[in-house]
């Protein structure tokens, strides 16, 4: 256990390595300058030059990226400001620490994730596991259909039709605001319901389909028929069987589903106003923000590395057929 | 006569009642591309302690007979006639929760492939004594305790180690015992063996049917050997039913059966058996053609397309009558060539062939 975590903690560094130049690299082979958009109206070359030199522009790619990544363990002062390791660098848009704008985004879309997480797992795999305990019968019928028109909503067709149901013309609930849990818990979840329920809608089908077909397959699998004809009551082939079986195939897309979402969940927190990652992550590339287009990158790609180790981990733990090496 | 069989009563082969008894079972599945009858007309007895072998090709309705016997088929989609009675106790129509209480206790199976028959998520000692202790009520101690016991009957080397292994972690041989195990923790009365050895090799194969013979001959267990290999059943079966789609074709004791065959389908199954002690120069002969389809079912005598002694039925009959399995008991042949045509054929014809 203890060689898988060393060995994919390592890969993992190298995988962020690569991601955060390709980000670099690619930041350089769009035809945009930084400077030129924070030198204002009236540029002359020189002030472009100095504003060029401050953000560090004035280097090859290569170099910028070697500072930036040196930083991260050094530290560095920006405008004044000071960095301490670990350092991100510094957005000259919003003229504050990167480090510190990512700490200030993530608790909404933490937030925002395991609240529908929650939801769309409890729903979803409910739902999945009626359909395959009812095969082929209406409510299977029901699940089924239901769930595929839900996958195929959009949240900014879901998103704004949720809220001109459930705030705008009915006032049912409060229209989206994130209001920190340690504040007031209750006004937490009451400020992020409805983002939670479009969320959770399309996710939920995803879930209910995944689930239905495992379980069927699971329970056409031999050992579940061993487990019946040894006289095991429906219930109990149907979870400590089928239901075992199928968790894996689950789990595995639960794991790399969640880093996804906590990456920034970008069109629903761009759709109901949430400050998240997502949100931020457009707008850092709207304004040309290098070093905060990096930071979210990074950050995204490190919760997806990250749960996909989780994944692995959890993967062995319910099949005792993979060893971890 | 008439084209549908009327029931046949059918020798319980060693004497006695019946511990299983099988009346005119049908089983039909619908399907979309019609009603596939998978077992039409089916009747046998299992007497206590003793094996009846079931030997046919794919898709004669070996194991669907068995899973019915089970009661595993998905009643949805199956449509199951006749009687089948277990020590007296109907089984068609039976509650599932009356069924759950007697897989396991009173009649159990064995499958052939034990890799995929077991779980692979729980131990072999958990997977023997969750059936113990479903129809005990066990403890888990003392459930883990008769799995060791069980795997030591079944000759598993160092049980008390062995019991917390997984399915992979065994041999395919080990993996067979563990299930051999599993089916008899609870001492049943019947054990069905799905083609218990067709997924192990040779010398594996021959140590399984002993160790299924000497259980047997320990407990006092009837066993229902589901094959397509008439050597394995040749070495551990009193009774034969052979079946051909869905139905008996012949049946009597491995004796009757193995040495004087009445039935052109059985005739077909022996030449195509390779004989060690046969001349090399003779080649073996399969039966020709392919098993029916079981949605469409040819007329009469189902076998007729492959049978090659349909010429010598007097008055014809094949393509319009179906035969039924006479005579009612001891060793019967379904099959409208005469008695006397049929030793000739063989004695003339076949047995020279069988080397």
């Amino acid at each position: 256990m203890l060689r898988f975590l060393v060995r994919r903690t390592l890969g993992a560094l190298v995988i962020l390595l690569i991601v955060s130049m390709i980000t670099y690299a690619l930041f350089f082979a769009i035809p945009a300058d930084p400077a030129r958009l924070y030198c204002g109206k009236t540029c002359t070359p020189e002030n472009l030059a100095l504003i060029r030199h401050d953000m560090g522009f004035d280097h090859a790619w290569p170099v910028q990226y070697w500072n930036w990544l040196s930083t991260i363990f050094t530290g560095g002062t920006f405008n004044n400001v000071h960095c301490a390791a670990p350092c991100f660098g510094y957005s000259f848009a919003k003229q504050e620490l990167v480090g510190g704008i990512l700490l200030n985004r993530f608790p909404t879309t933490l937030s925002l994730t395991i609240g529908s997480a929650v939801i769309f797992l409890i729903v979803g795999i409910g739902t999945g596991m009626l359909a395959a305990h009812k095969q082929g019968k209406a409510t299977d019928k029901i699940a089924s259909s239901v769930s595929l028109l839900a996958s195929s909503m959009q949240i900014y067709v879901a998103g704004p039709l949720a809220l001109w149901a459930l705030c705008y013309s009915t006032d049912l609930l409060d229209l989206p605001t994130y209001v920190p849990f340690t504040d007031n818990p209750i006004g937490w979840a009451g400020g992020l319901l409805v983002p939670w329920i479009v969320l959770s809608l399309i996710w939920t089908a995803n879930y209910t389909r995944m689930t239905r077909s495992s379980m069927v397959e699971q329970l056409s699998e031999d050992y579940v028929r061993t487990a019946r004809a040894k006289g095991m009551s429906g219930t109990s082939v149907f979870m400590r069987y089928a239901w075992r079986g199928a968790m894996g195939t689950i789990v595995t897309v639960f794991g790399i589903d969640l880093g996804v979402l906590l990456g920034g969940a970008i069109i629903t927190e761009t759709t109901f106003s949430l400050q998240g990652l997502g949100e931020l992550a457009i707008h850092s590339f709207r304004d040309s923000d290098l070093s905060l287009l990096v930071g979210i990158t990074v950050v995204a790609a490190t919760l997806i590395v990250f749960f996909n180790i989780i994944v692995d981990a959890a993967y062995a733990l319910i099949d005792p057929r993979i060893r971890l090496a | 006569m008439t084209t549908q069989a009327k029931p046949e009563e059918v020798s319980a082969g060693s004497g006695g009642t019946p511990f299983l008894s099988v009346r005119d079972l049908s089983v039909r599945f619908s399907t979309e591309d019609g009603v596939v009858r998978a077992v039409d007309n089916l009747s046998f007895d299992v007497a206590p302690g003793s094996t009846l072998g079931i030997v046919g090709e794919s898709g004669s309705g070996k194991s669907v007979t068995n899973l019915a016997v089970l009661g595993l088929h998905n009643p949805d989609r199956t449509e199951i006639t006749g009687s089948i009675k277990l020590d007296g106790q109907e089984l068609v129509g039976a509650s599932n929760r009356e069924l759950e209480k007697l897989r396991g206790r009173k009649m159990s199976m064995i499958f052939q492939d034990p890799l995929t028959a077991l779980s692979p998520f729980h131990t072999i000692g958990r997977q023997i004594g969750e059936t113990y202790r479903k129809h005990t009520g066990a403890s888990k101690k003392e459930a883990r305790d008769r799995a060791i016991e069980m795997l030591t009957r079944v000759g598993i080397p160092q049980p008390t180690s062995r019991v917390d292994d997984y399915p992979h972690q065994f041999s395919g041989g080990m993996r067979q015992r563990a299930m051999i195990a599993m089916s008899l923790v609870c001492d049943p009365k019947l054990v069905i063996a799905d083609e218990p050895t067709t997924a192990l090799d040779v010398t594996v194969q021959a140590q399984i049917l002993d160790l299924l013979k000497d259980l047997q001959q320990e407990m006092g267990t009837a066993i229902i050997l589901i094959t397509h290999d008439l050597g394995v059943v040749a070495r551990t079966a009193q009774d034969i039913m052979v079946m051909y789609a869905g139905r008996a074709v012949e049946r009597g004791t491995v004796r009757e059966v193995l040495k004087a065959p009445q039935h052109p389908y059985t005739w077909g199954l022996l030449s195509s058996m390779p004989s060690l002690t046969g001349d090399v120069n003779v080649p073996l002969k399969p039966v020709r053609g392919t098993p029916p389809s079981l949605i469409n079912l040819p007329s009469g005598c189902p076998f007729h397309p492959r049978c090659d002694f349909r010429e010598e039925v007097i008055g014809g009959g094949c393509t319009s009558e179906r035969p039924p399995l006479s005579p009612a008991t001891g060793h019967a042949a379904a099959c409208h060539l005469k008695q006397v045509q049929r030793q000739d054929i063989f004695i003339d014809q076949i047995k020279p062939r069988l080397g």
